[in-house]
């Protein structure tokens, strides 16, 4: 929604609490635990989320879109099925599973994290100072290009080295590593001669979302 | 007899939407999905642990120790690892640094991407489709929303984590916090000056 008008003003709240309802920190806290199984990657859950319909979407807090994506997912792998989730019971004779993540072990799993960096992938097409253009593709399906660069020039400021690629990994095509590079674009190049003339706006764009400019 | 709302939560009726994640924790649960103990302990981690205490004690460090802020601007992974800090959602840090005349701001126009190591869970406000659709294109009027007036003599540099690549601003040290230690300096450092709609007063 980069660059969207009409969205209303900013409420920041400063004494925010971090869960506004016990409920919240659950569905985090599921989200993590059950994605622990492995079946789907971070890209997917994005996917996910984005595929709630538009509307629903800008009236859903936060927290509801994670319920919402985790639980299409769960149903979509098999983990549950639709009906043990409409219940909140367990199929008769399903079998107890053993679950990956277990409290012991959640202190190294979050400090460890997974890196997005891939050894693999073919070497960098661009390098530091490169004019480029952000590819004026639409795709379907995932994808971690915004609309509000594609067709315009910016600058190649930093090569990130070869990361896993969402439009791919998120559908399950593999990682399909490519390399990832931070670009520049000026502000009047993005929104015209109304920006501020010095200001710049940077984006983490995978090769293939680039051309020469 | 007139019924009166109380906000504490152990009075109110549940909501709909906590009695939907409430059956659906207990499958996950009696299916062997989840750990219970392990959501306990996911939640406090993110209540206790880490948060954007971590991120003002890598600002300070900064501010006090040059070759630290070296370090820092060139692999902040690393620098950000050598005090303890690191993992999920902070896999591949980068820091930028605010000064007289350059100011960062850091958002996510496509979902909600922050840098949990350092930041801890992100506000509202920084998921709001108020903030992820005006940050790129009016960084200004959105600053002023909080209170902040950049003038276009300072640049400003917004950066849209579209990666896993996520950022962290080090805002400038306040005037007037000369001959503080390190301690007393993070704890002048808010999370709202480490995301860029803020900057810091002096002590």
């Amino acid at each position: 929604m980069g660059g969207m008008h009409g969205l209303g003003p900013v409420a920041p709240d400063a004494d925010e609490p971090l869960f506004h309802a016990p409920w919240e920190g659950r569905v985090l806290a599921m989200t993590l635990a059950v994605g622990a199984w492995g079946r789907w990657n971070i890209d997917a859950s994005r996917h996910q989320r984005e595929c709630i319909p538009g509307p629903t979407y800008l009236v859903m807090s936060y927290y509801e879109k994670w319920l919402a994506g985790l639980t299409a997912l769960i149903a979509q792998t098999g983990l549950a099925t639709p009906a043990e989730i409409e219940s909140g019971r367990p199929a008769a004779g399903a079998p107890k599973l053993a679950p990956p993540l277990t409290a012991d072990r959640v202190a190294d799993a979050m400090a460890k994290g997974s890196p997005y960096t891939r050894r693999e992938g073919a070497p960098p097409r661009f390098v530091v100072g490169d004019q480029v253009r952000a590819r004026n593709i639409n795709p379907i399906g995932h994808t971690r290009l915004p609309r509000y660069v594609r067709g315009r020039q910016g600058v190649i400021e930093r090569d990130h080295g070869a990361h896993v690629f969402p439009d791919s990994n998120a559908h399950g095509a593999g990682e399909a590593p490519q390399p990832l590079y931070g670009v520049a674009f000026a502000a009047r190049e993005l929104w015209g001669e109304s920006a501020a003339a010095r200001d710049l706006i940077h984006l983490d764009l995978w090769e293939s979302y680039l051309e020469p400019a | 007899m007139e019924h009166h709302h109380h906000h504490d939560e152990g009075q109110a009726a549940p909501s709909e939407i906590a009695l939907r994640v409430k059956a659906l924790e207990s499958l996950l649960v009696e299916k062997g999905l989840v750990d219970p103990a392990a959501l306990d302990a996911i939640i406090d981690t993110y209540e206790h642990k880490v948060g954007p205490r971590n991120g003002a004690k890598v600002v300070a460090r900064a501010w006090i120790d040059d070759a630290y802020r070296r370090r820092l601007l060139i692999d902040a992974t690393a620098a950000i690892a050598e005090l303890g800090f690191g993992g999920r959602q902070g896999e591949h840090m980068i820091a930028v640094e605010n000064t007289s005349d350059v100011h960062n701001l850091v958002v996510c126009t496509l979902c909600s991407c922050y840098p949990w190591p350092v930041l801890g869970l992100p506000p509202v406000w920084y998921k709001s489709s108020a903030y992820r659709s005006r940050a790129v294109i009016d960084p200004r009027g959105l600053l002023a929303e909080f209170g902040l007036a950049i003038g276009e003599e300072t640049a400003i540099r917004v950066w849209d984590s579209t990666a896993e690549v996520r950022y962290l601003v080090i805002p400038e040290r306040p005037a007037g916090a000369e001959g503080l230690g390190e301690e007393a300096l993070a704890a002048l450092v808010t999370r709202d000056s480490m995301i860029g709609v803020a900057r810091l007063s002096r002590p």
